[in-house]
């Protein structure tokens, strides 16, 4: 289908894909064997400046928007769902200093992370704060010249490998996420520590840690914009990331649906390739189908996102709660129509089917998003009454 | 340190097929590449500047089409591009070829290395490296693996040959081809391409170099080629049929008739 992209997003859609292709295809079963975080690919995809796409070009970056991310994440979940996650986790690393950070912020972090010189994440979710992230129990207490946090983050991606974290934490405890505030942590900071690694169903290439703060002081300028709206700059956070998870989800999806069609027109049965059976044809169809749809939402939300639109809320959510589930029942019959050899980990369709699981699972899980749209259609509604 | 890193664009396949009637290759609906020796050669002279500063310079000779290599080239990492483009050039050997290269390379002035890939894909011949040398006047080394060491004027490098490694050192200015070994060629960058897009790519003809015609392409050439041809198959396979023990007897039978057994 034709999506009018741009040459420079034909560019970096076309290099994400030969990265994908000639540099992580090669790996990406031994990594999600080892669960060894992919420093090499990390350092490919540095080197093609896959890293600068989503940072401004004030600070040594491309200057691309959501749909030049997403197009990246796409390419890269093709083939490979935890590299792309490796990979974009650092975009929601940095949005919070790229859009609420102060200048003197901006200048110290985002070059290194352009260059991929340095790594970052995003933490907000805690042991009693999954889908009810409002619950955080974290603190960063003033003292003088700073914060002294405490608490624990849980599930969080790139916990130990990133080098600059966005920790949001309550600043004021009496008043719940009104109290919550955006700050900047170094890794190797007094008094800041990581959990034990998770062991994952999918996205296993990815790193997954606790991050431990015991008394851990931060220094004053680490406060991202102003105290108290951290809840809030996660939220708007999100509303902008939620097309990448779209983007992965269309990703894996995209890469089950070649990987179905390879296999089915090869494999002979009944005294014909499989692709030729109308109940298989069928499943390809739909599949083909829900993945095409799910690309043509994450990119008009994405370009939704780049247009600059005051609430995506709704558009970002359905994006990726659409292309999500479409990313687990591809993956799903995907595995079905290549019967045994789908679920067998000498193909790689088994592993699309993992990885596909959480997306309907992080930055918001399916159903939250789905109140969500809900709250936002009978918000319209009740102002045009 | 200055070096200089010549590079030819291929047809993208090895099922090239030729036409009877102009004994050339078709290159119709065929895409073209950086012949893949030449990458590694390419990388290696990125890899120097990286290491030592300096300049890498890309040269070319083909038609007007092979600009869309030398721009590949500086998405790779290449500071400046050559091409050697003019009807005179056509229909080079190796040698006019050879001599073609010199001329430029003299044109471009001081330099400190010449590296060329070990061969390429299409004609196969392996020459033009050691042949450059010849007519720079300046060492040559072939089958490169691995820059040792390199200093003022000189160097010291790994040359794969039958059986191990030979380690030579040189003067410099020299020529070498390498092999695959010598590195892994990186994938463009994002920067590089934008920068590839824009970038102009100098054209030098026949006048440029200031060299008689007769000197280069077709009529400068020692060789021609008189015909290309297909080999014949003279041998064919038989499968035999029937039951696996026929077959044995059959197959034990061809090879007593044949004198094997």
């Amino acid at each position: 289908m034709e999506y009018f992209l741009s040459e420079e997003q034909k560019t970096i859609k076309g290099l994400a894909r030969r990265v994908a292709e000639e540099r992580v295809l090669p790996v990406r079963a031994e990594l999600d064997e080892t669960e060894e975080f992919p420093w090499a690919i990390m350092k490919e995809l540095a080197d093609a400046d896959m890293f600068r796409v989503f940072i401004p070009e004030e600070y040594e970056g491309l200057g691309g928007g959501c749909l030049e991310l997403c197009l990246v994440v796409e390419e890269l979940s093709r083939v490979c769902g935890a590299i792309a996650v490796c990979y974009a986790v650092n975009a929601l690393g940095c949005f919070t200093l790229i859009d609420f950070g102060s200048e003197e912020q901006r200048r110290k972090y985002l070059p290194d992370v352009a260059s991929g010189k340095r790594l970052t994440a995003f933490a907000l979710t805690e042991p009693t704060a999954g889908s009810d992230a409002a619950n955080i129990k974290t603190t960063a207490e003033k003292v003088d010249g700073g914060y002294v946090l405490n608490g624990t983050k849980q599930y969080i991606t790139n916990g130990g490998e990133a080098e600059i974290y966005t920790v949001i934490a309550l600043t004021d405890k009496n008043r719940g996420v009104r109290g919550a505030s955006a700050i900047i942590v170094e890794k190797g900071a007094e008094g800041f520590s990581f959990g034990k690694k998770e062991k994952k169903m999918g996205i296993r290439a990815t790193a997954t840690r606790e991050l431990i703060f015991r008394n851990c002081f931060v220094p004053e300028e680490n406060l991202i914009g102003k105290a108290g709206l951290g809840f809030i700059m996660a939220m708007k956070l999100f509303d902008r990331s939620r097309p990448g998870i779209g983007a992965q989800a269309l990703g894996i999806a995209q890469g089950a649906l070649e990987a179905a069609v390879d296999y089915t027109r090869q494999r002979i049965q009944f005294g014909q390739p499989l692709i030729s059976l109308p109940v298989v044809q069928d499943i390809l169809g739909d599949m083909a189908t829900q993945v095409e749809a799910a690309r043509a939402l994450v990119y008009a939300a994405a370009r939704t996102v780049d247009s600059g639109a005051k609430n995506v809320t709704e558009v970002s959510a359905m994006a990726k709660v659409f292309a999500s589930d479409v990313a687990m029942k591809v993956t799903t019959d995907a595995v079905q129509v290549c019967g045994g050899a789908g679920y067998m980990k000498d193909y790689p369709i088994e592993k699309m089917m993992r990885d596909a699981k959480i997306t309907q699972i992080y930055e918001g899980s399916n159903q939250v998003l789905r109140n969500a749209i809900a709250i936002e259609l009978r918000k319209r509604k009740a102002r045009t009454e | 340190m200055k070096v200089i890193v010549c590079l030819k664009q291929v047809p993208g396949t090895t099922q090239v097929k030729i036409d009877p009637q102009t004994n050339t290759l078709v290159r119709q609906g065929i895409e073209n590449i950086i012949n893949p020796f030449d990458t590694y050669a390419l990388e290696e002279g990125v890899r120097l500047r990286e290491r030592f500063g300096g300049t890498v310079t890309a040269l070319s000779m083909g038609p007007p089409q092979a600009e869309a290599a030398l721009k590949e080239a500086i998405s790779l990492g290449a500071d400046e591009v050559v091409l050697l483009s003019d009807k005179a050039f056509a229909g080079a050997d190796t040698w006019a070829t050879s001599f073609t290269l010199a001329q430029a390379i003299n044109n471009v002035g001081q330099y400190d290395l010449v590296i060329c890939g070990r061969q390429t894909l299409d004609g196969d011949t392996g020459q033009v490296g050691p042949e450059l040398s010849e007519m720079l006047g300046i060492p040559f080394i072939a089958y490169v693996s691995k820059i040792e060491e390199m200093a003022e004027g000189q160097m010291r490098v790994q040359r794969m040959v039958e059986e191990g490694h030979e380690v030579i050192e040189t003067s410099l200015p020299a020529v070498i081809t390498v092999v695959k070994e010598i590195n892994v060629p990186r994938l463009p960058s994002l920067r590089g391409i934008m920068k590839s897009k824009s970038a102009s790519v100098q054209l030098w003809t026949v006048k440029d170099l200031g060299v008689d015609e007769g000197m280069v392409g077709l009529s400068g050439s020692y060789t021609k080629v008189v015909k290309i041809f297909f080999p014949q198959r003279v041998c064919q396979g038989e499968i035999f049929q029937g039951e696996l023990g026929s077959q044995i007897d059959c197959l034990i039978g061809k090879l007593r008739d044949g004198g094997l057994v």
